[in-house]
């Protein structure tokens, strides 16, 4: 039913290229001058029809759940009593939209019955009216595409107008969405600063999210301070970049100047598909292989590993971030010029001093940019500290230890029943806010620093 | 032959022909299964300009490539025949091709300085080759070197400044302060100065004729007035083969071989 109206919208366009198609070749057989080509006045009143049919449809399907919703509430009997919450009345309503699915629990009062037969007759009766709405608007438009045609109508620029309010349309989805992710985390972040003062949040050395869950309980108030979250964080980005690092580089200078064509022809493909592997099972990998090996290795060299230790969850983000920085290395080392390797070779230089000297430093602020990219990554990463690192905040530098993270506390924060209005749960979304200004920052400082590099070779 | 009946010792000094610096026989190029080069011969005389003109992909820079085993590089690449470096057989197997290359340095048709500074540009090969001991006899090695190639004058205030951003033609002599300040036997230079503006390609011209007395200089070039301007001696190369050789004058005011007058009459090329 909803496909239908697209149905007749693809063929209302494709009857306005056809008509004016004709119309213009025509003319221009006849020997008239046209100002832009035939295929243009089609296209342009294709793409009228399109795009002021597309917009009616759109706003429909927006509009017509909320006023049908709208009128069945009105019509329902007055709730008795002042427990006329608004709570109440939205039980009502979803009990009526189950109901016209099909979904009936015991025996349904009669008057709600109505209402959903009514809710049913309102969507036939919507969906047919935008049918014979579109149809109208179609013809309508194409009519008076038809009637304004003539030679001089300059088809090619409006055409290519309205393409480009379309492409515009397209960027705009884009950017209004994160503008509007941002200012929800905002807003939130905002309600949770008035129950908690910056300054705790920003500096104070506990976390402790937990509120009374009856309001008569006797419990700590629970303790906002994001440092041990942010320190957790840390310690497992570094542990994952000491280890992702100095293997990703060595991997990349190794596939880009030692090793055999051959090999790279497999290997660089290897590697990209590596990077794609879903983040769940390197969590895997965490807990059944590392965290245990990481436990007895510790048990044998007489140190005391947590179970959820830093270290385990850092090696495996590490291991996952090693083929995204081999692939980075690799392309910034193949973008430094054949000429500079000829130069550095003709002067008698072996093949590792070239690459030390020469292609390694000239590449460099691409593999930095790299690095700075898989630090944000690291730093937001989800999957992996979810199910290797541990839950409990605690403010320590030690890797061995269990740490907690940005994202780990995000989630268990909004896991479960929640109400948004607690600072439990507004917490969340200030660490989310924190995450973003983190990233955002890292983000930015690649982007330069990469920028930087793609001058110095024009 | 003059040797034997000159009496007099200093006569000998002058009439004597001098051994070659480097002598080419036979030698062959493939790429693949293509042939590049067909059994080309050349004797390169030292403290000279020997020019390779001729119409482009006719392999004169495979040839040049040849005499630095440049293209070893190339893994498609196959040379035979036999070259001599002062008498030394080039592709000895108790030759590194890598200390070959310090002896016989090159100069390629962009200028490719390192994303270094001025200094380290040319401070890089004295360092990978231990040419000084310590920081003063490596400033002098660079000062030597960019004075040599007529750079000092115009960066010495800027030695820490990066090669990359002098202009095309300072960056092109910074290539040859780099390449002479490994105090190369030889220098290849491959169109030198086909990306550069006529006063920057004066400017080059001058230091080969200036260079020409302490080194033995090969130069690939398409332009032929250029030849006949800086070299003593001409090689005109044609389809893989090389067609003529002689004094530069020769060739150039009475060439024997009817391609190479063709080409110099811009009837081919
Ligand atoms: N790296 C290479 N691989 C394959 N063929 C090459 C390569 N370099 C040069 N050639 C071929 O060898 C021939 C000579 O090239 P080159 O020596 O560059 O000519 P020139 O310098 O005289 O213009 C050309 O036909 C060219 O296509
Ligand atoms: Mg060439």
């Amino acid at each position: 039913m909803t496909l239908l109206p697209f149905v007749l919208l693809l063929v209302g366009a494709m009857l306005a290229y056809a008509v004016n198609h004709r119309a213009a070749a025509s003319l221009r057989s006849g020997g008239a001058r046209l100002h832009s080509s035939p295929q243009y006045h089609g296209l342009f009143a294709a793409l009228t029809v399109l795009t002021s049919a597309l917009l009616l449809a759109l706003v429909w399907l927006a509009l017509d759940d909320v006023i049908i919703d709208h009128l069945i509430r009105r019509s329902l009997p007055p709730p008795d009593g002042d427990a006329a919450s608004a709570g109440a009345m939205d039980l009502v309503m979803a009990e009526i939209h189950s109901l016209a699915r099909g979904q009936t629990f015991g025996t349904p009062e009669p008057w709600k019955q109505k209402a959903a037969d009514r809710l049913t007759a309102f969507r036939t009766g919507s969906a047919v009216a935008l049918l014979v709405s579109l149809t109208c608007l179609s013809i309508g438009v194409l009519t008076l595409r038809r009637r304004r045609f003539t030679p001089e109508l300059r088809a090619r620029q409006g055409s290519e107008r309205l393409t480009h309010a379309v492409m515009f349309a397209c960027c705009a989805v884009a950017l209004l969405t994160t503008a509007g992710i941002v200012a929800a985390l905002l807003f939130e972040t905002a309600k949770f600063l008035q129950k908690v003062p910056l300054s705790e949040f920003l500096f104070g050395l506990n976390w402790e999210p937990q509120i009374p869950i009856r309001e008569d309980q006797v419990a700590a108030s629970g303790a906002f301070g994001w440092t041990p979250v942010l320190v957790g964080t840390l310690v497992v980005t570094v542990v994952a970049l000491v280890v992702a690092v100095p293997t990703g580089l060595f991997a990349a200078i190794y596939l880009n100047e030692f090793a055999h064509r051959r090999f790279k022809r497999v290997a660089k493909p290897v590697l990209e598909v590596l990077a794609g592997v879903p983040t769940v099972v390197y969590g895997f990998f965490a807990i059944l292989v590392i965290s245990p090996a990481m436990r007895r290795l510790g048990d044998a060299l007489g140190l005391d590993v947590a179970p959820n230790s830093a270290l385990a969850a850092g090696l495996v983000m590490g291991v996952m971030l090693i083929p995204f920085i081999t692939s980075f290395a690799d392309d910034a080392l193949s973008a430094v010029p054949q000429a500079l390797r000829d130069g550095a070779l003709a002067l008698g230089s072996t093949r590792a001093e070239t690459m030390l000297k020469v292609l390694f430093p000239a590449a460099l602020p691409g593999i930095v940019g790299g690095v700075l990219l898989a630090v944000s990554r690291a730093i937001g990463e989800t999957m992996i500290v979810v199910m290797a690192a541990g839950l409990i905040a605690r403010l320590t530098l030690n890797p061995l230890d269990s740490v907690t993270t940005v994202t780990v506390q995000i989630v268990t924060l909004l896991i479960g029943d929640t109400a948004f209005d607690n600072p439990k749960t507004l917490a969340a979304f200030a660490l989310g806010t924190m995450l973003f200004l983190v990233t955002l920052m890292i983000n930015i400082l690649a982007i330069r620093v990469v920028q930087k590099y793609r001058e110095t070779y024009d | 032959m003059l040797d034997s009946m000159a009496p007099a010792p200093d006569m000998r000094a002058t009439a004597a022909p001098r051994a070659p610096k480097i002598d080419a026989r036979g030698v062959n190029v493939h790429y693949g299964e293509t042939q590049a080069l067909h059994d080309v011969s050349i004797a390169i005389p030292d403290r000279s300009v020997t020019a390779f003109i001729g119409p482009s992909g006719c392999g004169k820079s495979t040839f040049l490539r040849c005499f630095n085993r440049m293209n070893d590089t190339i893994p498609s690449c196959r040379v035979s025949g036999g070259i001599t470096l002062e008498g030394e057989d080039i592709f000895d197997p108790r030759i590194d091709p890598v200390q070959l290359r310090a002896r016989v340095g090159m100069v390629f048709q962009k200028p490719n300085p390192f994303s270094k500074s001025i200094f380290d540009n040319v401070a890089y090969g004295p360092r990978i080759h231990g040419l000084a001991q310590g920081r003063d006899e490596l400033a002098d090695i660079v000062e030597t070197a960019l004075r040599k190639a007529a750079l000092w004058d115009e960066v010495k205030d800027r030695l820490t400044a990066p090669g990359t951003g002098l202009s095309g033609g300072q960056q092109q002599r910074l290539c040859i302060a780099r390449a002479i300040a490994t105090r190369p036997e030889v220098l290849l230079m491959d169109e030198p100065c086909s990306a550069l503006d006529p006063i920057a390609t004066a400017q080059i011209e001058e230091l080969i004729a200036e260079l020409s007395s302490r080194f033995s200089i090969v130069i690939v070039t398409h332009s032929m007035q250029q030849a006949a301007r800086v070299s003593h001696r001409t090689a005109f190369f044609h389809l893989g083969h090389m067609v003529e050789l002689g004094d530069t004058d020769a060739v150039f005011t009475n060439p024997r071989d009817p391609r190479t007058e063709a080409y110099i009459t811009g009837r081919i090329g």
